[in-house]
């Protein structure tokens, strides 16, 4: 039995889901993200030589580390969001606040760790 | 009028295999909280306000491995490649490699539907599982 959806992609996209909608989806593309990295992480480390080595400059560059501080810190903060949530059902009604909250969280130590990133790649 | 809840408590829930792996996937998640912490305090103690930047200490904290502040100021990388830090290690490794493995399984299943197709991707996910387990503890004890 194939997979069979009854809605387009062009549907798909117009899906007004909002704001937890989105969390959904970049939790998701976070956890690939980060099951990619660190599976090569470990392969690399492992392997190690000139394999290792150029997967490790990869890692190291400073485009990279943003998009995995990305992947790793929402997962983490809307992942705490989601336990939250599941563990005190009751909190569910409040589950757009609770979005926003984790906005709030994440933007700040995102933006921070991006900040450092940024100017330690600049020689700041 | 307060909204009335929609959701059943865990014992009128049951607890088969799926529900078994919902709430294993959280505790681990709180397990991983908790480990993070552990490793962030532990590197804050040890110096890391003086000798490391945010994205060092965070990277530190997300697998406390002495290879991760290598490139940073810390003078001597002993007190970061304890017994305890490769257990911290081995620990965050292995709830992370299960929640991580189940997340996988969990995306997979939206887009394979099939009982054969999802019996393959559970035993490639088990084996896959295992592999990483013991190469990221191995790697822990002999970095």
């Amino acid at each position: 039995m194939g997979l069979k959806r009854n809605v387009s992609l062009a549907t798909a996209l117009r899906y007004k889901g909002q704001g937890p909608m989105l969390t959904f989806v970049l939790h998701r593309i976070g956890g690939l993200g980060m099951a990619v990295f660190v599976t090569l992480h470990i392969l690399a480390s492992f392997v190690g030589g000139d394999i290792g080595q150029f997967l490790n400059a990869i890692y190291e560059n400073w485009a990279f580390q943003i998009l995995v501080f990305f992947c790793a810190l929402f997962h983490a903060i809307n992942g705490l969001r989601i336990t939250i949530l599941d563990l005190f059902p009751k909190l569910l009604v409040h589950l757009r606040e609770a979005v926003w909250v984790e906005w709030a969280v994440f933007i700040p130590i995102y933006g921070l760790a991006v900040f450092v990133i940024l100017t330690t790649a600049l020689g700041g | 009028m307060a909204e009335k809840s929609k959701t059943l408590p865990l014992s009128k829930r049951g607890l088969n295999f799926e529900m078994f792996m919902w709430l294993v996937t959280r505790l681990t998640a709180l397990a991983m909280y908790a480990l993070i912490l552990f490793a962030i305090i532990g590197a804050l103690v040890m110096g890391a306000r003086n000798q490391m930047n945010l994205a060092d200490v965070l990277r530190w904290g997300f697998m406390p491995n002495s290879t991760h502040v290598q490139s940073t100021d810390v003078p001597d990388l002993a007190p970061w490649s304890t017994s305890l830090w490769r257990l911290a290690g081995s620990a965050l490794v292995l709830v992370a490699t299960a929640h991580g493995v189940h997340g996988l399984v969990a995306i997979a299943d939206d887009y394979i539907v099939s009982p054969r197709g999802r019996g393959i991707v559970r035993f490639i996910s088990i084996v896959f599982m295992l592999a990483m387990m013991g190469i990221g503890i191995y790697i822990l004890w002999t970095s």
